[in-house]
């Protein structure tokens, strides 16, 4: 048993080599080195998150039909019988009812979008607090962002498409914002609708194209190219015994870390499919089809539109007017500009840094946070702006339980991300200066330290 | 049959198959039985876990069962996968030099072989100025198919289907009669006969006391009998203003206005629909009306304003 193995394996090896000499390439894969570190794992979580998202998504296409024609439903799903609905509702209601597996799949496949971009922004935290941006991999930070903007506009696209209520009301969201692009938003937007909202066929046809191709090729490109640039220039890793900025100590690719990787990409699976099976998400049905005139009370997106949508509802009712002309109308600002400083901020901060400490060296070994407490400090100010923006957007929700009115948590929220954001910056700093000084573990403040003993070795001594 | 049981005993549960002798000098991989024999153990839950689930799929099709079944045989297949990672396979660490990035004779070599290919050309930034203008009217030239993607919509968005004598429809398409709306209530009216999608199509008729109203003067007469309808589309973000606030209880909500759920811009009904809370930049739209003789709704003209979220072509109002 175990010989033929080891025949199928000399035998395939050698095939592959005497066709293509790939050999060597293959042995310097194999011997490939990962650095230890969980937070490492984080941006692998989205690479599977895409994978199950591209087949699920590919099973859900052979049933969802992209039209706005109108049909009468007679359906399985009682209460909506005799409702007039496109054929885009008609089948994503198809799907969740009729089809065998089809809710379970398609939840799942809702649920990995909202995974999905989790990830990427928890992978993009580790990225910038352990400036593992620095040169050269600010070139991989800029391809990072990129695949986190597209990735947000591909949820948002998809769950579009399914024209239900919720979904209508986010396109009229999302035609507002175009609109309100100073001189050229009324046009863009004419472009992108195929006419004045809410569109027609023609429209349903181009969002299906985005989502279904345009989007998850540009995605994949970028993707292959994130992981090409990764192979090139190698991992990053925190400093420690043996550890300098020339080398990678780690786990080899095989055989531990493919079966750790195979696991973690198993277990991405497990977790979307026990969601999508046993956590109800965007219940279509419930909200009924779309209708420009109609709305519902207490609405939200999926999280990752949770930002613009806080700060569409935070912004003062501010519009800039030129000779009586609405030049810049209020959505721009919450919608559109909001986003631009937000991703401006990070594809720039590379470059922010680099003038600020006049750095310009290669950076192989990762800072903790506490080691730059300028850069955290300002990576946490930020982040609580964006974050209270992003819960000002549910503030509604909160309505219900606190005894303050919507009208008095917005002038709180107003004021808040522009105060708590310099708190949390002096705050943030203060306490990384304390640890720098103090070399206590954050979460556990008894003091260590490490000795080198006369043979090479190196021990912990807790003081 | 019992010559298969001990087979599968011995399988399960023997010492399997020796180690090949060490190499000499390296001491001998260390070997993980109970390991080995867990993640047998899980390995083997994961096709029963699809019988499972393929069991379900062929009789109830219960999409909890059907999570819980497919995500439990990945589970069992994860962990396995993971307990094979760190605890049966080898835990070596090993050490990777870095590639230099930077190569300073090459670089020096590939700027002279790019410099090269300007090198006997007398007009040089005329030629490149040239190629840069005619690159950049080929990718004029691409962009203009482009502009078939969609009419020019500054037109469209200035069309009204409202003018002086249109019905109110609801909707199943029967006018409105005025009577039907009770006082703090409202309906939903479209235009008769438009297309009912159009932004411009659709109002809310609001039945205030006339009391309450304090219309400007050019719009004294707007209103008969406190029955006011204003554009169904806010004028931030397109949505439709589904909410009407009518003050029960004084203290809190102190004057009866529509609110749009999306964002909570808040107009004020009695007013002419001024905004009064949240982002919208711009008063809602009133529309004129009239009660014909049969008592029914009718509009009195078109609306005060731009239907539907503010670009640059609307006038502040």
């Amino acid at each position: 048993m175990v010989g033929g193995a080891e025949e199928l394996i000399r035998r395939a090896v050698r095939a592959l080599d005497e066709r293509l000499g790939s050999v060597p390439l293959l042995k310097k894969t194999l011997r490939y080195v990962f650095p230890d570190h969980w937070s490492f794992m984080l941006g692998e979580i989205a690479l599977y998150c895409f994978v199950f998202l591209v087949a699920s998504g590919i099973y859900l296409t052979f049933f969802f039909k992209p039209s706005f024609q109108h049909v009468i439903y007679h359906g399985t799903y009682a209460p909506l019988r005799g409702t007039e609905m496109t054929k885009a509702y008609e089948s994503t209601l198809q799907i969740s009812f009729s089809v065998k597996a089809g809710l379970l799949i398609r939840q799942a496949h809702h649920w990995a979008a909202n995974v999905f971009v989790a990830a990427i922004v928890l992978h993009l935290m580790r990225i910038f607090f352990t400036g593992a941006f620095r040169k050269p991999r600010d070139i991989n930070m800029w391809v990072g962002l990129t695949m986190l903007g597209l990735a947000i506009f591909e949820g948002y696209a998809g769950y579009s498409l399914a024209d239900d209520l919720l979904s209508g009301m986010g396109l009229a969201i999302g035609y507002s914002v175009l609109m309100s692009i100073p001189i050229a938003g009324a046009w863009l937007a004419g472009l992108a609708w195929g006419g004045p909202f809410p569109g027609g066929e023609v429209f349903i046809g181009r969002l299906y194209i985005v989502h279904v191709l345009i989007v998850p090729l540009a995605i994949a490109t970028l993707l292959a190219i994130h992981l090409a640039i990764i192979v090139r220039q190698k991992h990053t890793d925190f400093g420690g015994p043996g550890r300098t900025e020339r080398n990678v100590v780690g786990t080899p690719l095989w055989p531990s870390y493919a079966f750790r990787s195979l696991g973690l990409m198993l277990g991405v699976a497990s977790v979307l499919f026990l969601l999508g099976g046993l956590f109800q998400i965007n219940p279509v049905w419930l909200w009924g089809p779309y209708r420009p005139d109609l709305a519902t009370n207490g609405a939200q997106p999926d999280w990752y539109i949770g930002w613009l949508i806080g700060a569409l509802r935070l912004m003062p009712p501010l519009e800039i007017h030129v000779f009586g002309y609405t030049v810049v109308p209020n959505a721009f600002f919450g919608g559109a500009l909001f986003p631009l400083v937000v991703f401006g901020f990070l594809y720039a901060w590379p470059a922010i840094e680099r003038r600020k400490t006049g750095d310009r060296a290669r950076h192989e070994l990762l800072d903790r946070p506490r080691d730059n407490p300028w850069r955290t400090a300002v990576g946490a100010a930020f982040l609580t702006w964006v974050w209270l923006i992003f819960v000002a957007g549910s503030l509604d929700q909160a309505v219900v339980h606190l005894q303050l009115s919507y009208v008095q948590q917005i002038w709180i929220f107003r004021v808040a991300v522009i105060v708590l954001p310099i708190v949390v910056f002096f705050v943030t700093r203060a306490i990384c200066r304390d640890l720098q000084r103090s070399e206590l573990h954050p979460l556990d403040r008894r003091p260590r330290r490490v000795r080198r003993s006369p043979s090479g070795g190196f021990e912990t001594i807790e003081d | 049959m019992i010559r298969w049981l001990v087979a599968a005993i011995l399988l399960l549960f023997g010492r399997g198959k020796p180690e090949p002798p060490p190499t000499p000098g390296l001491p001998p991989r260390p070997t993980h039985p109970r390991a080995e024999l867990l993640a047998l153990a899980l390995l083997a839950l994961v096709p029963g876990a699809v019988v499972v689930f393929a069991v379900v799929y062929f009789t109830s099709a219960n999409t909890q069962l059907l999570g819980l079944t497919l995500g439990g045989a990945f589970a069992f297949a994860a962990a396995a996968a993971a307990l094979a990672a760190n605890r049966i396979l080898p835990q070596d660490t090993h050490v990777e030099e870095r590639p230099e990035l930077d190569h300073p004779v090459e670089q020096a070599e590939v700027e002279e072989l790019v410099a090269e290919a300007g090198e006997g050309v007398t007009r040089k930034r005329l030629l490149v100025l040239a190629a840069g203008g005619a690159g950049s009217a080929l990718a004029g030239a691409l962009v203009l198919p482009a502009l078939s993607c969609g009419p020019d919509a500054t037109k469209i968005l200035s069309e009204s289907p409202w003018r002086r004598g249109r019905r109110l429809v609801d909707e199943h398409g029967e006018p409105i009669a005025a009577q039907a709306i009770e006082l703090g209530g409202t309906i939903t009216g479209f235009a008769e006969g438009a297309d009912r999608e159009r932004m411009a199509s659709s109002v809310v008729v609001v039945h205030v006391r006339p009391d309450e109203l304090e219309l400007p003067p050019e719009r004294a007469g707007w209103a008969p009998e406190g029955f006011a309808a204003y554009s169904k589309i806010c004028t931030h973000a397109g949505c439709a203003v589904s909410e009407f606030r009518y003050p029960l209880y004084d203290p809190t909500s102190p004057k009866p206005a529509l609110v749009c759920p999306c964002h909570y811009s808040t107009f004020d009904v009695s007013t002419g629909g001024d905004r009064i809370f949240g982002p919208a930049g711009r008063a809602l739209p009133q529309l004129p009306l009239e009660i014909d003789g049969d008592g029914h709704l009718v509009a009195a003209g078109d609306f005060s304003g731009r239907v539907g979220p503010s670009w640059w072509g609307v006038r502040k109002s």
